[in-house]
C-alpha cells in the first residue's frame, strides 16, 4: 500500500511514505510542534518563544522524541544532519519526516543514509506513551487504530483528566494484541521511561494502574498477530505498553516505599541539587525567593509560561508570591518531572507538600529515571554549570538504561558535592521550620499591611505582621490598667517636650474620659482614653516595628514597668493632674507597638505595681529617652515620606518617557510600512 | 448558583468569562458587557472623595426577567460581574457577597503568581476550579 504521498520535497527527492507512515509522522510532527505550545502553523503567542518558525517542530520535543527512539547519540546526530535540520536550522515537516524515516532505518539495522530511506521500512519505534509507533508497526490494518488514537491524544494534550485514565484502565484489562512485533530492540523498551511529551498518566493517585498492568502484562507479551483491527484496542495498547514499562520500572523501587507517587518523591541528590540552586538565588536557606527572581530562574527551564504558571500555583502553597526552600524544591521537582514528560498533577502530591518536605528532609529514597534524559534535555541553557549539576543527577539504577557515558562523569561530580551538602542539610532541616514563619512576617509587613486589612476575608500569612501589632496594641490597652494608684505623687510634668507634643491631644483625651472616675475601675477608662492615642500612634508600628523594637528592647521593660503604673493612677486622677497623665499613656502606647510580644506587658504591669514606689527620678530620664525615640521615629517617617514622594515623581516621569518612546516607536513603524512597498518593487 | 462569572480588567476588557449553559454564551457576554455601564455609573456616583469608604460590593446592577446581575469592583478597578438565575430565589445578598469575596481571594492568588502578567487572560486552574464550584449546581 505504497502511496506516493510525499511528506515534502525539500531535499529534491520525493519522500515516499506509506499511508501508515504518513499518518504516524504527521501526527508525531503535530505533537512535536504542538507540545511546544503552538501547533504547526498556528498557536498562542507562547509558541513564538519555543518555536523558531511558524511551521516547525521545536527542537526540544523533537530531541526528546529522537532520544526516545533509543538510538545512540551519534546516530541521532547523523540523522539530524542528514535530514537537513542542521542545514536549515529548524525541523520543518520535510526534515522531520526524513528524520523519522532515518530513525526507522537505524532501528532496523540499516546504515544511516539517504538511500536507506528509499526502501520500505517499518515505522520508527519510540519509547513513548500513547503515540507508540510500535503499535502501528508496519501493519496497514492498524491504520484504523491511528485515527482513533489521534483524537484521543489530542484530547489528552489539553486535559490531564483522570477519567481518561480510568477508561483506559478498563480497556487495558481486555486482552489485546501485543504491539511488540519488533524483536531486536524490544527488550530495552521495557526498561526505559523517557516520556517525552507528557502523555503518561502517571499522577500521584493513579497507583491503581499498578495492579492493572501486572495483569495486562501477561496478555500483552504476545507476538503480534494480525491485529483484528479493533480500534478500541489500539489506545489501550499504548497505555498498556506504557504501563508495562512503568510497572517494570516501578518494581525494583516499590520495595523502598509503598508510596504510589514515585515520580513525585524527591531523592537525596535531587534535594541537594535543589538546595544548591536555592542558595545560588538566595544565600539564606531559611529565607525565601521572591516571585520575580524565581520567575527568571524557572523561565530558563524552557517550559511554557502557562505550565510554569501552573507549577507555581501548585508549589506556592501559601500563595504569598514567594518560595521558601520546600516550596522551591517542590516547584523545581515539578519542573524537572515535566521536562521528563510527566504530566503535571491536578494537585500538589503529598510528597511535595512543604510540611512533608521540611519534615523528611534527608530522604534515602532513590528516584528512578526522572533525570536520565533531563540532563540531555536542557539544551541552550544559559548557565552551563546547571548542566553539569544536572548530569550529576542522572545516576543510580541506571544500570539497565542505555544512557550514554554521562553517568560516569556525573558520579564523580556527585561525590564532590555530597560532602559539602551534607553539612548544609542538617542546618537547613533545623532552620527551615523555625525560621520560615519569621522572615515572612517581617518582609511582608509594609507592602501588604493595608491590603490585607482591607480584604479581611481570610487569615493569610501576609497579614500577620500588621494585624498582630495592632492587636497587640489593642490588647495591651486593657492589661496594664490594674495596678493600684498610690502613685499620685509622681508628677511628670517636668518633660516639656512631651507636654508640647501631646498638648493638642490633651483636650481630646480629657473629653474622652467620660465617666468621672471617683476611684474605681481603672480598667474601662484607660481603654477609652487610649483610643484617641491609638490612632495617632498606629503609624509608628507600621513604619518602624523592627528598628524601634531592637533599639528600645532594653528600655521597654523598665519603662513599661512604670508606664502601667502611671496609667493606672492617671485614670482615676485624670482631672487632677491634667498634663502629667497624657504623656504617660503615649509612652506606653508607643512602646507597646514596638514590642509586639504582648506578654511582656502583662508581667511588667504586675511588676510595675510594687516597683512603682521608687520611680521618682527615673521618670524624667525615661521621658527624655522616649521623646528622643519619638523624634527619631518621626524623622524617620518624614524621610520615608520624602523618599516616597521622590520615587512617585520618578515613576511619573518614567511613565511619561515610556509614553513618548511608545509614540516614537509607532511613528517609526508607520514610516517603515510606508517605505516597505517601495522596496518590494 | 451563578450562571455566568466574569472578571473585567480596568480597561474594560474581559480577563475571564465563563458561563454554565455553554450554548448561549453570547447572550451572557452581552449582558456582562452592558452591565459594565451600570458598574461605571455606580463607581462614579460615589465620588472621588469617598473612594476610601467605597464599598467593594456593588450589589444588584440590574435585573432582567430571567437573570439578575451583580457587581463587585476592587480597589484597582478590576470588576467582577456575576449573573444569577432569577428563579433561584433562595440566593441571598450575603451569599452573593461571600461568592464575590471568594472570587476576590482567588483573583489575588492569581495575581501572586509571578508568571501571570496583569492584563493576561486568567488561565489558572485553581481559579477555574473555584469558579466551577460556584457555578456548578443542581441544574
Amino acid at each position: 500500500m505504497e502511496a506516493a504521498a510525499g511528506g515534502g520535497c525539500g531535499s529534491g527527492q520525493p519522500l515516499l511514505l506509506s499511508e501508515g507512515e504518513q499518518q504516524c509522522y504527521s501526527e508525531l510532527f503535530a505533537r512535536c510542534a504542538g507540545a511546544a505550545g503552538g501547533g504547526p502553523g498556528s498557536g498562542p503567542p507562547e509558541a513564538a518563544r519555543a518555536v523558531p518558525g511558524a511551521v516547525s517542530a521545536a527542537a526540544g520535543p523533537v530531541a526528546d522524541l529522537f532520544r526516545a527512539s533509543q538510538l545512540p547519540a551519534e546516530t541521532l546526530h547523523q540523522i539530524t544532519e542528514l535530514c537537513g535540520a542542521k542545514r536549515v536550522g529548524y525541523f520543518g515537516p520535510t526534515q522531520f519526516y526524513i528524520a523519522l524515516k532515518l530513525i526507522a532505518a537505524a532501528q532496523s539495522g540499516l546504515p544511516v543514509r539517504i538511500e536507506s530511506i528509499k526502501c520500505e521500512l517499518p515505522l520508527p519505534r519510540f519509547m513513548m506513551s500513547k503515540t507508540d509507533a510500535e503499535i502501528r508497526f508496519g501493519n496497514p490494518a492498524e491504520l484504523h487504530g491511528t485515527k482513533v488514537q489521534i483524537p484521543y491524544l489530542i484530547t489528552e494534550k489539553n486535559t490531564f483528566k483522570r477519567m481518561d485514565d480510568e477508561d483506559k484502565q478498563q480497556e487495558t484489562q481486555s486482552p489485546t494484541m501485543s504491539p511488540l512485533a519488533s524483536p531486536p530492540s524490544s527488550p530495552p523498551h521495557y526498561q526505559r521511561v523517557p516520556l517525552s511529551h507528557g502523555y503518561s498518566k502517571l499522577r500521584s493517585s493513579t497507583e491503581q494502574m499498578h495492579p492493572a498492568p501486572y495483569e495486562a502484562r501477561q496478555p500483552l507479551v504476545q507476538p503480534e498477530g494480525p491485529s483484528s483491527g479493533a480500534p478500541g484496542a489500539k489506545p489501550p495498547r499504548h497505555q498498556a505498553s506504557l504501563i508495562r514499562s512503568f510497572s517494570v520500572e516501578r518494581e525494583p523501587h516499590d520495595n523502598n516505599s509503598n508510596y504510589p507517587d514515585e515520580p513525585w518523591r524527591i531523592t537525596e541528590e535531587q534535594r541537594e541539587y535543589y538546595v544548591n540552586q536555592f542558595r545560588s538565588l538566595q544565600p539564606d536557606p531559611s529565607s525565601f525567593i521572591s516571585g520575580s527572581v524565581a520567575k527568571n530562574f524557572f523561565t530558563k527551564s524552557k517550559l511554557s509560561i502557562p505550565e510554569l504558571s501552573y507549577i507555581w500555583e501548585l508549589s506556592d502553597a501559601d500563595c504569598d508570591g514567594a518560595l521558601t526552600l520546600p516550596e522551591f524544591c517542590a516547584a523545581f521537582h515539578l519542573i524537572v518531572a515535566r521536562k521528563n514528560g510527566y504530566p503535571l498533577p491536578e494537585g500538589l502530591p503529598p510528597t511535595l507538600q512543604p510540611e512533608y518536605l521540611q519534615a523528611a528532609f534527608p530522604k534515602p529514597k532513590r528516584e528512578c529515571s526522572l533525570f536520565d534524559s533531563y540532563s540531555e534535555s536542557m539544551p541552550a541553557n544559559q548557565q552551563p554549570r546547571e548542566l553539569n549539576r544536572m548530569e550529576k543527577l542522572s545516576i543510580k539504577d541506571m544500570a539497565d538504561f542505555p544512557v550514554p557515558a554521562q553517568d560516569v562523569t556525573s558520579d564523580d561530580k556527585q561525590e564532590q558535592n555530597k560532602t559539602r551538602l551534607e553539612q548544609n542539610k542538617t542546618r537547613l532541616a533545623l532552620k527551615s521550620t523555625a525560621d520560615e514563619a519569621l522572615p515572612k512576617d517581617m518582609s511582608e509587613d509594609p507592602a501588604t499591611s493595608k491590603d490585607s486589612n482591607s480584604l479581611k476575608a481570610r487569615p493569610r500569612s501576609r497579614s500577620y505582621s500588621s494585624t498582630s501589632i495592632e492587636e497587640a496594641m489593642k490588647r495591651g490597652e486593657d492589661p496594664p490598667t490594674p495596678p493600684p494608684r498610690p502613685q499620685k505623687t509622681h508628677s511628670r510634668a517636668s518633660s516639656l517636650d512631651l507636654n508640647k507634643v501631646f498638648q493638642p491631644s490633651v483636650p481630646a483625651t480629657k473629653s474622652g474620659l467620660l465617666p468621672p472616675p471617683p476611684a474605681l475601675p481603672p480598667r474601662p477608662c484607660p481603654s477609652q482614653i487610649s483610643k484617641p492615642r491609638h490612632r495617632e500612634l498606629q503609624e509608628f508600628p507600621q513604619g518602624h516595628p523592627q528598628q524601634s523594637e531592637q533599639a528600645s528592647e532594653a528600655e521597654i521593660h523598665p519603662q513599661l514597668n512604670r508606664a502601667p503604673s502611671q496609667a493606672a493612677d492617671s485614670s482615676p486622677t485624670k482631672k487632677d493632674i491634667p498634663y502629667s497623665q497624657p504623656p504617660s499613656k503615649p509612652i506606653r502606647r508607643k512602646f507597646r507597638p514596638e514590642n509586639p510580644a504582648t506578654e511582656n506587658q502583662e508581667p511588667s504591669s504586675t511588676v510595675g505595681g510594687p516597683a512603682s514606689a521608687a520611680t521618682g527620678k527615673p521618670h524624667t530620664a525615661v521621658q527624655k529617652q522616649s521623646s528622643k525615640q519619638k523624634k527619631a521615629i518621626q524623622t524617620a517617617i518624614r524621610k520615608n515620606k520624602e523618599a516616597n514622594a521622590v520615587l512617585a515623581r520618578l515613576n511619573s516621569e518614567l511613565q511619561q518617557q515610556l509614553k513618548e518612546v511608545h509614540q516614537e516607536r509607532i511613528a517609526l513603524e508607520n514610516q517603515l510600512e510606508q517605505l516597505r512597498p517601495v522596496t518590494v518593487l | 448558583m451563578a450562571v455566568c462569572v466574569a472578571v473585567i480588567a480596568k480597561e474594560n476588557y474581559p480577563l475571564y468569562i465563563r458561563s454554565i449553559p455553554t450554548e448561549n454564551e453570547l447572550k451572557f457576554h452581552y449582558m456582562v458587557h452592558t452591565s459594565l455601564d451600570v458598574v461605571d455609573e455606580k463607581i462614579s456616583a460615589m465620588g472621588k472623595a469617598l473612594v476610601d469608604q467605597r464599598e467593594l460590593y456593588l450589589g444588584l446592577l440590574y435585573p432582567t426577567e430571567d437573570y439578575k446581575v451583580y457587581g463587585y469592583v476592587t480597589n484597582s478597578k478590576v470588576k467582577f460581574v456575576m449573573v444569577v438565575d432569577s428563579s433561584n430565589t433562595a440566593l441571598r445578598d450575603n451569599e452573593i457577597r461571600s461568592m464575590f469575596r471568594k472570587l476576590h481571594n482567588s483573583y489575588t492568588d492569581v495575581m501572586c503568581n509571578p508568571f501571570y502578567n496583569p492584563g493576561d487572560r486568567i488561565q489558572s486552574r485553581a481559579f477555574d476550579s473555584m469558579v466551577t464550584s460556584m457555578m456548578v449546581q443542581v441544574c
